[in-house]
Parts: structure tokens; sequence; C-alpha cells
């Protein structure tokens, strides 16, 4: 039988609930530790979240006093989240985000311009063309098609080779592709059919290709581990991840159409309003480091912004950048809200899943 | 009778309380003084607001207006935990986890500065109400009395001045609650401590009560000892309530007199009445008595309906000059054997006239 | 009247405990305006403001119906919901009435297999049903045809996830019904057919319309399944998701949030409705039916029963295998692969560890404030209109579903000008949301406990100048500790499990386990998205033995008095 407690005085109890209070929320919520402040550079990506951990690491062993927070999302849902936060801007640096976003973002002033040490070693075309640069590119990656050979084996469905392929009869409900609205890849491959079809035959094609389309997917990597699962047997992803998932053993052979491919480059730039701006320049002059060129950004990528350095990839042909299209990046960033808009217009109402 | 009473100096003085609960007025400017010692019984029907002033002289629910005050002190506007009472409570409300022990010591944490006085304390409580070998147990091992007697025990606890019990026995059994009526009494008297219970039963109170408080919708009827609660009704309403009563309707008819049908009666109580004036004349059944011929109030019955009760006999008359009337009469067995009564035959009886009692009629 | 006007008021002179439990009630209080009242408020105005905060009355809503892609959503989810509210419901109503009504084998365990999709968190349906009867799935074929992707998949889902609210409210609902009912019906002769259409449908009426409600409203507001297995088949619940945080047009947002809270008002009306109702069932002193045994009905009940057990032990089963296949369908090796999270688009072991924290706190600090307000609420006499107050707030989650206070919770939390924005992106944040989502259902569990208790136990304890907190802490605690335990496990598995709400609110620094498995569903990553969903279950049953033994433990000790 427990013996009551001597009754403390409400004082003293108030004092000890307080302190034991203050102690679990500090130790609930995170409260900043031990003084050893470090830097906490808010960084924006849409990089492929399995490459962030090697890039944190790399760069926080490089700077240890600065310590990377990633808000990482589709490249939409990035974008809109930037410019929902432009009044009052919380990312310190929007670091791997396709450049047309970074343009269009530049446009309304949300960067101050910065030359990062090195910036000479880049390839012209990978930064802005203003000195010192809004934004510079850190590689680039582009369009290409993931294509099941077990499924389209049995369903008899041959090679596609172009994108007008594509429109085919046969591909019916066998094709995915991400959501431009929302995923970075989806806007490249929209704008550069408008480049390639010019506008009125582009959104033409895509009306046809919508009567082909499982399904539109959030993100740009789904349509390529789709077609790596069978379930619809063709995904129009990015080299990327096509080149991976098919490293990775899925029965998928790359296709890359002889159209020529949309491409985007993953840029940074720094926020104009950031209070962390040392910081966030140590991150843009590590970011163009050759070793980072070298050893980090080419997993998995072809195109780096510093030439010379890429290294082929397991997967994709060797002469994989002479099918790049010439993307007008500055087109694509203006008309990147009407197209949008357009593209909804068109798409988003779609109602039934075609199967 | 009044035990320990002492008028002259109220331990307890209730002045002027009311209490609304939104637009319903609970209790009607309640005035009443208890004496040190003394054991008084809120009497009335269920709903009649015994319970509302019983919270409110504890402080549990304070009155709207009116005064209360506690050996001299102001104790209107006091939380509970500021005055000296002990509570004992219709669920007695025991703390189911905590053993009898830790129930009845639950008050003398703060008191006592040591562990060993505390328990010398609940020991002595324990005994007190003979409980010392269940100290261990939890209240749901105990029987109903024995459960009654533990919410005692943590009232006294901390010798309070006033003891408030409400309906405390109400949630036993008929042969319990005889038993413990006696306990309880007794133990008050030991302790002298000031006592106020809340019942609705009036063999309860007639028989623990040195006073009785009756109260009849949120206000005071009659406050008295037992003896002048039974004996001298002061309203229809107490003598309706408590014991048996013949109503009777009956007009003025001249000094001291009074008419029911073609029955007059002497009734000393009217002195002054205007003549005419619409009475209730009230006798108790034992008051009905066999009559002589030449006693004052007889006249002749018929006898229409008898119930036996064991030692009485209870009859119903119906006068011969009144017969749309009934009275109901007591007899001993006894006397009843002695005047032979028996069902359709006549009976002439008397009603004393300082047995009867005058009210307005309403 | 006169008397009582003649004195003078009394001024009670309050207590010590009289300030402290007016200052906890305040505090409550301020607690639910804070994080119920404000944000609902917030949400509301939004709907009725253009983007930079000019009033426009109606016009966001009549640009949401005159949207064609958002318009149709309307008529989806109506058409998802109500074919899911009718087979759940008439699913759970068999499955409810074989455990309460025959005298089949196992019913016990029946029951506990029932309530087993309480423990997964909303996306775990979808992607099994993607493993089972998606284009590669393992029995493809019993859709005849017909594609997962779309109203199918989503009623399917929808049935599983809700199935163990239904079938709780229909065994409460047949469990009171009056035995003596039944034994009048028999004597008059009354046929098995007639007594079940005279006697058990009249009194279970109310109940089947409070589960269709009730469905109706978690199918109308949830965003998991949709999300995973809709395709391109849009319901309301995925465009507040769409707008809000793929598009960050926050009015949008606010208007399909004010839509979705219609049939949650609709169906909380209902429910408050039929509680009256079953009271009234109740109080005419019913005796517990007691079931025959009938061996044919017995028979064909446990079977139905068995079936509907397998295919929600099946959809776990399915995750469960699907965590380890290392490349579905072609290369059926098991791996461990897929629980190494930190190698997917959206996930991590860090999300999972997250999650355990975020439930942990939100069990600890939530039982503790729901209690202590149902205390105050239940037990204090004082501060009529206050308490009436804080009862109504208490009221008001039930009415909200989760997604639309999660979108509430945004607009109000993400304004710079609001002080509370430091709460912005914190482990708080989850914590209190998640507190404030499911406050209504653990409030009412305290209060029904504390109800049970001596209403004198306050009464006693000031008399004898012993502190209210004191009581509180040796009598009213222990007292209760069964339901405290209860609404413990309660808030722990719900914030585990949890999406709709908390998906817009975590941030890179506190990202969830429900919410990874959201995000790597999206990205493609679909085995280590049923892994991680596996976890969260296998979490919750760890959780919830952990429960059972603290329980029988805690009843053991405090509880020796329930012992004769
Ligand atoms: N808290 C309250 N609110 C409203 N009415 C009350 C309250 N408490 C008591 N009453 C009413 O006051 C009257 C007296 O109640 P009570 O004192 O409990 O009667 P009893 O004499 O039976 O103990 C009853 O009509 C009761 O309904
Ligand atoms: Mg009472």
């Amino acid at each position: 039988m427990p013996e009551p407690m001597p009754e403390m005085n409400l004082g003293a109890r108030l004092k000890v609930l307080a302190a034991g209070a203050a102690l679990a929320l500090a130790t609930a919520f995170g409260a900043p530790g031990g003084a050893a402040a470090k830097t906490e550079l808010l960084v924006y990506t849409a990089i492929e979240a399995d490459e962030l951990p090697g890039f944190k690491a790399a760069f926080e062993k490089e700077v240890p006093d600065i310590e990377i927070k990633w808000v990482r999302d589709s490249t939409g849902i990035v974008t809109s989240k930037l410019l929902a936060e432009k009044a009052n801007p919380q990312a310190d640096i929007v670091w791997g985000l396709a450049a047309t976003s970074l343009m269009m973002l530049a446009d309304q002033g949300y960067f101050q311009a910065y030359a990062p040490k090195g910036l000479d070693k880049l390839d012209a075309g990978f930064r802005d063309k203003a000195n010192p640069p809004m934004w510079v590119g850190q590689r680039a990656w582009a369009a290409a098609i993931c294509f099941n050979t077990v499924e389209a084996a049995k369903k008899n469905l041959p090679k596609p080779e172009s994108w007008k392929d594509l429109t085919k009869a046969v591909y019916k409900g066998a094709l995915t592709m991400p959501n431009p609205n929302s995923s970075g890849t989806g806007y490249l491959d929209v704008s550069s059919w408008l480049q390639l079809f010019g506008e009125q035959e582009g959104w033409k094609y895509m009306d046809q290709l919508h009567e082909n389309m499982a399904w539109y997917t959030h993100s740009g990597s789904k349509p390529c581990r789709q077609a790596a699962a069978g379930e619809v047997p063709i995904g129009i992803a990015f080299d990327y991840r096509a080149a991976k998932t098919k490293a990775d053993g899925a029965p998928i052979d790359v296709v890359l159409p002889k159209e020529g491919l949309g491409w985007d480059m993953e840029a940074f730039a720094i926020v104009k309003t950031t209070k962390k701006l040392e910081a966030a320049r140590k991150f843009a002059d590590w970011s163009i480091t050759q070793s980072v060129m070298e050893n980090l950004y080419t997993k998995g990528y072809a195109l780096i912004a510093m030439p010379g350095v890429s290294k082929p990839v397991a997967g994709l042909p060797a002469d994989f950048s002479k099918l790049l299209i010439k993307n007008d990046f500055a087109w694509a960033a203006k008309n990147r809200d009407r197209i949008l808009d357009e593209w909804r217009k068109r798409y988003d109402a779609k109602s039934e899943p075609k199967s | 009778m009044a035990h320990g009473a002492d008028r002259k100096k109220p331990y307890l003085r209730i002045e002027g309380v009311n209490k609304s609960f939104g637009s319903f007025h609970a209790l009607k400017n309640v005035t009443l003084d208890i004496a040190e010692r003394e054991f008084v019984c809120f009497l009335g029907p269920s709903g009649c607001g015994k319970t509302t002033l019983l919270r409110a002289i504890a402080g549990l629910d304070i009155q709207t207006t009116g005064r209360i005050f506690q050996a001299g002190r102001d104790v209107s506007a006091l939380p509970p935990s500021a005055r000296d009472v002990g509570i004992v409570f219709q669920s007695y409300a025991l703390f189911p986890n905590l053993s009898v022990i830790d129930n009845v010591g639950y008050g003398l944490a703060r008191r006592s500065t040591t562990r060993e006085s505390r328990r010398g304390r609940v020991a002595e409580l324990l005994a007190l109400v003979n409980l010392g070998e269940h100290g261990a147990k939890y209240p749901a091992q105990l029987s109903g009395g024995q459960q009654q007697r533990v919410a005692l025990a943590r009232a006294l606890a901390t010798s309070p001045g006033l003891l408030l019990l409400d309906e405390p026995l109400s949630a036993l059994d008929a042969k319990v609650r005889q038993y413990l009526r006696g306990e309880l009494r007794a133990l008050q008297r030991k302790l002298g401590v000031t006592t106020v219970m809340v019942t609705h039963d009036q063999e309860e109170a007639l028989t623990m009560a040195d006073r009785i408080v009756v109260m009849n919708a949120g206000a005071i009827e009659q406050v008295g000892t037992p003896a002048e609660i039974y004996g001298t009704p002061s309203t229809a309403f107490v003598a309706d309530f408590i014991g048996a009563m013949n109503f009777l309707p009956a007009s003025v008819s001249g000094a001291g007199r009074a008419r029911i049908e073609g029955l007059e009666l002497h009734v000393p109580a009217l002195n002054g009445t205007v003549m005419g004036t619409e009475i209730t004349l009230c006798c108790r059944p034992e008051d009905i008595v066999p009559a002589d011929d030449g006693a004052a109030n007889a006249f002749d019955t018929k006898i229409s309906a008898i119930e036996f009760l064991g030692p009485n006999l209870r009859a119903t008359l119906v006068p011969k000059d009144a017969a749309s009337r009934s009275l109901t009469a007591e007899f001993s067995a006894t006397q009843s054997r002695r005047i032979g009564i028996a069902l359709g035959g006549t009976l002439r009886v008397a009603m004393p006239g300082d047995r009867l009692h005058v009210f307005a009629r309403r | 009247m006169t008397a009582i006007a003649a004195g003078e008021r009394v001024r009670p002179r309050a207590s010590r405990d009289h300030w402290a439990m007016a200052a906890a009630l305040v505090l409550i209080a301020a607690l639910l305006v804070i994080f119920v009242a404000l944000p609902l408020y917030t949400l509301l105005s939004k709907s009725f403001e253009n983007a930079d905060g000019g009033f426009v009355g109606l016009a966001n809503f009549s640009k949401f119906l005159t949207t064609p892609a958002l318009s149709i959503s309307i008529s989806n989810s109506l058409q998802i919901a109500l074919a899911a509210s009718f087979i759940t419901t008439s699913l759970a109503f068999v499955y409810a009435y074989a455990i309460t009504r025959s005298q089949m084998p196992l019913r016990a365990l029946f029951k506990g297999l029932a309530l087993l999709p309480l423990l997964a968190p909303s996306l775990l349906p979808g992607i099994s049903l993607v493993y089972l009867f998606g284009n590669k799935g393992l029995v493809k074929e019993w859709l005849m045809g017909e594609s997962i992707y779309g109203p199918i998949g989503i009623v399917m889902g929808e049935v599983f996830y809700t199935f163990p609210h239904a079938v709780m409210i229909l065994v409460t609902a047949l469990s009171i019904t009056d035995g003596r009912l039944y034994e009048a019906a028999e004597v008059l002769g009354a046929g098995t057919v007639r007594k079940f259409f005279t006697v058990t449908v009249p009194a279970v009426r109310y109940g089947l319309v409070s589960a269709f409600f009730v469905v109706f409203t978690l199918v109308v507001t949830d965003f998991g399944i949709p999300k995973v297995i809709g395709g391109n088949y849009n319901v309301l619940a995925t465009d507040v998701y769409k707008q809000v945080v793929g598009r960050n047009d926050f009015q949008m947002g606010a208007v399909v949030g004010m839509i979705l809270l219609l049939p949650a008002l609709l169906a909380f009306a209902v429910d408050r409705l039929v509680q009256r109702k079953q009271v009234a069932l109740l109080s005419a002193r019913a005796v517990p039916y007691i079931a025959k045994k009938s061996p044919g009905f017995d028979f064909a009940v446990l079977a139905f029963c068995a079936v509907v057990s397998l295919a929600i032990l099946s959809m776990f089963a399915m995750a469960a295998c699907a965590s380890f296949v290392k490349l579905w369908p072609y290369n059926l090796e098991l791996v461990w692969k897929h629980y190494d999270f930190d190698l997917t688009d959206g996930g991590s072991w860090t999300s999972f560890w997250n999650s355990i924290e975020m439930s942990a706190l939100t069990a600890i600090f939530g039982t503790a404030v729901v209690f202590a307000g149902a205390y105050l609420v239940e037990k204090q006499t004082g501060f009529k209109k206050l308490r009436g107050v804080v009862q109504f707030l208490c009221m008001i989650p039930m009415a909200v579903p989760g997604l639309v206070l999660g979108v509430a919770y945004i607009f109000f939390f993400v304004d710079q000008a609001n002080p509370l924005h430091v709460l912005y992106h914190s482990m708080a944040i989850l914590v209190i949301n998640t507190v404030a989502h499911f406050y209504t259902v653990a409030h009412l569990t305290a209060v029904t406990a504390l109800k049970q208790m001596d209403g004198e136990f306050e009464a006693v304890s000031a008399s004898l100048q012993v502190p209210v907190w004191r009581t509180f802490r040796r009598v009213t605690v222990p007292v209760a500790m069964p339901a405290i335990l209860d609404i413990s496990l309660y808030l722990f598995v719900s914030a585990m499990t949890t999406v709709s709400a908390v998906v817009f609110l975590y941030s890179p620094n506190t990202t969830l386990a429900s919410v990874a498995v959201l995000n790597m569903d999206d990205a493609g990553d679909v085995a280590p998205a049923a892994a991680m969903a596996m976890m969260i279950v296998y979490t919750c049953i760890a959780v919830r033995l952990a429960h059972a033994v603290l329980s029988r433990a805690v009843l053991a000790r405090t509880q020796a008095w329930r012992r004769r």
C-alpha cells in the first residue's frame, strides 16, 4: 500500500512540473541542443532521393560546420512551393531543380547572382548568360523510354523507335508518363514535343498520346518502375532512372526516340533573402568543383556541366548527347504556366483510367 | 429530551438562506439555529431541498443569498476546505482503489505530522466504528453497513466541528438500518459532535434526532423536538407528513365551536376565529377514544372497516351525524376486545378538544 | 421570489482548488480554440477569399463547380462513397450479426480479425490490391478484365479500410437489443424470418444508419487509397492534395475542404441522433440476448466470417510478401533490400523512427490533455458556461475529417504573422494536429470512464481539505487507468497509421512512416512502400500486445479492489 507522499507546497510543485515539461518538450521536439551551432542550410531540391545522402555526406565532410537540410519533392511541387513562399522565402538555396523552373523564378526576382569559384570551367550552355549568373547548371537529364521486353513479347508489342510510334493503336493502355504539373520530366517531355512538332502539331500529338495513356503519374520515376514491373509495359521516363532500373535487373530496354530527346538541366541558385549567404555560397562553390562533377554527378548521368568529365553510362549509347534537341530554355520557362494550364485543361479531367 | 442542546448559544446559525438554480428556487429564506452537540434531522419529502441545504452548510454549493455562521465565524462564502465539516454522502463515495485504512486516513496526510500518529488515529477511528480487523480490505470487499461506517470514520478522522450526513442509512436494508441508527446516535453522543442528518424517513428522524427540521418545497415548515413535531404539528403539511392524521373539513359555528355536517364539536383552539370560517380539523387516530356517555365531543359512529395490525387495531368509523366523512381510529388490542369492536357495529367515540388541531382550509 | 431579491448575493470565496481548476479549464479551452477552432476558421475564411486575402464571396465555389476537372470529382466521390458504404455496411452487418447472434465457434477471434485493418495505414490495401489485381496481379483474372486502377480498386480498398468501423458500430447496436423482445416474439409464435424483420431490423436500424454514414464520411475524406490505386480517377480528397500540395492553390484547397466538411457534418449529426435513440432503446431495462445453437445457421455464418477474415488477412499477407520479393513479378527471390528505406525515393528509417516518436508523444501528451480536459468538464461544478464551451469544442474534431484539419492547419500556421508560425514544420505541430484530429473519441472514452465514478469524490476531498489534484492523482487516475491505457493505445495507433492530416504538415526533418509509404508509392518504389506499411502494422500489433500486457499488470496492481 503506497504511503501518500508528503505534500509539497504549490510553488515547489509547479517548479518541478515546469522543469519536467521543459525537459520533455526539449527532448521531444529536439531543442537546439549543444552550443556548437552548425549552420543549417535549407536546401530545396528535386533531385532523386536516393542520391541525396551521398551529396550531403560528401559536402558535410568537406565543410563540417554546415549542415544540409533537404526539402525534397517533385520538380512541379518544389516549384509551386517556392512560388507560394515568394513573399517570404524559406529556402536558402534552390539546388538541383529544373533550369526551366529556376529561370521562371529568376524572372520574378527570387534569386541573387553569384559566380561560384571555377565557373569558367563549365560549359557555357550550363549557366545563366548574365554575369555573374543568377543560376548555374550542374548536369542534365533527358527523356527516355523504358520498354518492358517480357510484356511486349507476351502482348506482341513492337518496340517503338520514335515518339510518333507511341500514338499507334497497338499501344493503347500500354503507356504511362509523368504529369507535367508535378514532374519536371513530364514538363520537359511536353515542352520538347511542342518545340519538336510545333505548338499546334504538338498538342495534336499529345491528344493522340492521351488516347493510349493508361494514366499519368505524379512522379517522374514511376513510369519506368511500372514498366519494370510490367504493370504498364511502356513508361516515358528519363535517362538516369531508365539506366538504373535496367541495371537493377529489370527486363527493360531503354529506347531513345529518333526525333530527339527533350532535356533539362539540374541547376542551382541562391535565394535573394537568405540569411546564410556565406554558407550558401560555400555550397555553390563546392557544387561545381571537379571532384563533385566527376565523382558524384556522373552516377547515372551522361551530361555533366563540366566538359570532359562525363563517363559512359551503362545502358545508354555513347552518342547519347547527339540525340538531344536544341532546347529553348527561355521559351520553356516563359511559357511554363500557359503550357501547364493548357495541359490540365486537356488531360486532367480524364475520369476513367484506360486499360 | 433535547440532549445537550443549549439554545442560547447556537453553534451553527443559518440566516435567511436562499438558493436558486436558474429560475428554480430550491431554498426559500431558510433560517435556523443549531446548538453545539445537538443532533438535528432535516426531514421532508424527496426534492424538498434537504440536500441543497446540507451542501450549502458544507460549502459545496454555496447559497445564492443569506448567511451561515459556524462557531461564531461567518463561513457564508467559504469553500468546503476552509470550513470545519465532515460529510458522509448517500453513496459513501469511498475511494475504491484505496484500502479501508487509506480511506479513513485520507484527510490526515496534511494534518498529522508523523506517520505513527496518523496510523494511531486511523486505528482509533476503526475501533470506534468496530472495523478494527478490516483495515486492509478494499471497500468492495465490505458489506453496505461496513462501508457506511468507513465513510463515517473517514469524515470523523479530522475531528470536524460539524458532521453532515446525507441519508446515510437509506442504502441499507431494514435490519441493518435499525441497528445502525442506535450505533450512530450512540457514537454521536460519545463524541459530542454537532450533527446534521438529512433523511426522508420520519421514523429515523423521530427516533434519532434531538430536533427535527421539517422542510417542504424549499422552506422550513416546523422546527421542534420529535414530541413537539408529532404532538403539535404547526402546519397541515407537517401534520400530514409525520404520522397518521384524520383531516376533516369544518366550519366555525360559534365561539370555540366547529361543525362537521351535523356534528358540532368543542374546539378550544378556535377561540377568536370568525363565525363561518372554513377550517380543517385534525385528529390523530390514537387520539380518538371510546367514550362514556357524558364525555365532551362524543358522538356515535358506525364501524365500516377493520384492520388488524397485531398489537393494535385500526378501525374506519363513519359518524352518524356526518355520514359522508370517515375517521381512522386506532385502539390497542386489549381495549378493542374490551369494548367489543365488530364490523358493522356501532361505537361511541370522543375526540378530546385539546387533541384537535386546527388549520386554515386551503 | 421577493425573499431572494431581498438578500445580498453571496460571492463565494474561491479556494485554491477553484483557481487551479479555473486556470486549467481556461488553458484547455484556449488550447482547443487555438488548435481546433482557429485553424478551421482560417479554412472557412480562405474559401471566401482570393489569393491576396480579399473577400470574394462564393466566387471560389463557383469556380470550383464550373471547372469540369474539379467538379467531376464530386460525382466520382459520391459514387465511390455510396458503393463502398453500401457494401461495407452489408458485409459488416452479416459479420456483426454472426458475432452477436450465433453460437458459431471462434467468435472472439473473428471480432479481433475484423478490427485488424485499424492497425494499417489506409495506403496498405491500395498497395496490396495492386499486387493482387494489378495488371501483373496474382489473381488478376478474378476481375474478369476490369481494371483495378479506378473505382473498382478504390471501392475494394475502402471496404477493407472502413470495415472495422462498421463492425464496431453494428456489434454495439446488435448487443444492446433487448433479448426479451425475442422471447415475446417467440411466445407470439413469430417465425425466424418474421423475428428478423420485426425485431432485429427495427432495433438496429439506427446502428445501420450510423454505420452507413460513418463509412460514407471515411470514404469521401480518405485520400490514401485513391492516391495509390485511383489511376486517373479523381476524387475530392485527392483534389485537395493536388490543389494544396501540388499547386499551392490554397483558395481552391479551402473550397474542397469546405465541401468535404459537409458529409462529415451530416454523418456527425446522424451519429449524435442515433446515440440518443440507442440510449432510449437501452433504458428499458433490457436483457441481453443469448443466441441459441442452430447448427445450419451457425455453419453458414461461420463460412461467411471465414471468407471475410481470409480476405482481410490476405491483404496483409500480400503486402508482407511483396515487401520481400526482389523484383515483382520477374524475380521472386526473397530479399531484405526493400527494408533498406534509405535507398528509396521518399522514405528512410528516420521516417519510421519519427513516426514512433510522433505516436509516442501523441499518446503521452494527448492522453494527458484529453483526460485532464474530460475531468474538468465532467467533475467540476463551477464555470458552467466555460465547461459548456469546452464540451462543444471537444466534439468538433469528430465532425472534421483529417484531411480538412490538415489543410486548415497549413493555412493557419504557414502565416508568418501568426506567432504560432514557429510550430510550422516542427514535430510539435504533427503531435498537436494528431491529438486534435483524434480528440473526440478519446474524450468520450475518458468521459464515459469518469461518469462511472462516484460524483462525490471531489466533494469528499474538499471537505477533508485535501487539494483536488491530490485526489485526481491518488484516486481518479488510478481508478480510470484502464480507460487511460485505452486512450493512449488509440492515440498511438491512430498516429502511427494516419496520413490524411499529416501529409500536409510534415517537413524534411519530420517525415513520417505513413507519408513515406505514400511518397515511395508515388515514386514507383512499391515494394519498399509495402515494407514500410508492414513496419507500421508490426509496430501497431506490438504496441497492441504491449497494451494488453500492461493493462493486465496495471489492473492487477491498481485495481486489486475489483477482486472480491
Ligand atoms: N444542481 C442543480 N441544478 C438544478 N436543480 C437542482 C440542482 N440540485 C438540486 N436541484 C433541485 O433542487 C430541488 C431540491 O433538491 P435536493 O436538495 O437534492 O432535494 P432532497 O430534499 O431530496 O435532498 C430539487 O427539485 C432538485 O431537482
Ligand atoms: Mg437528497
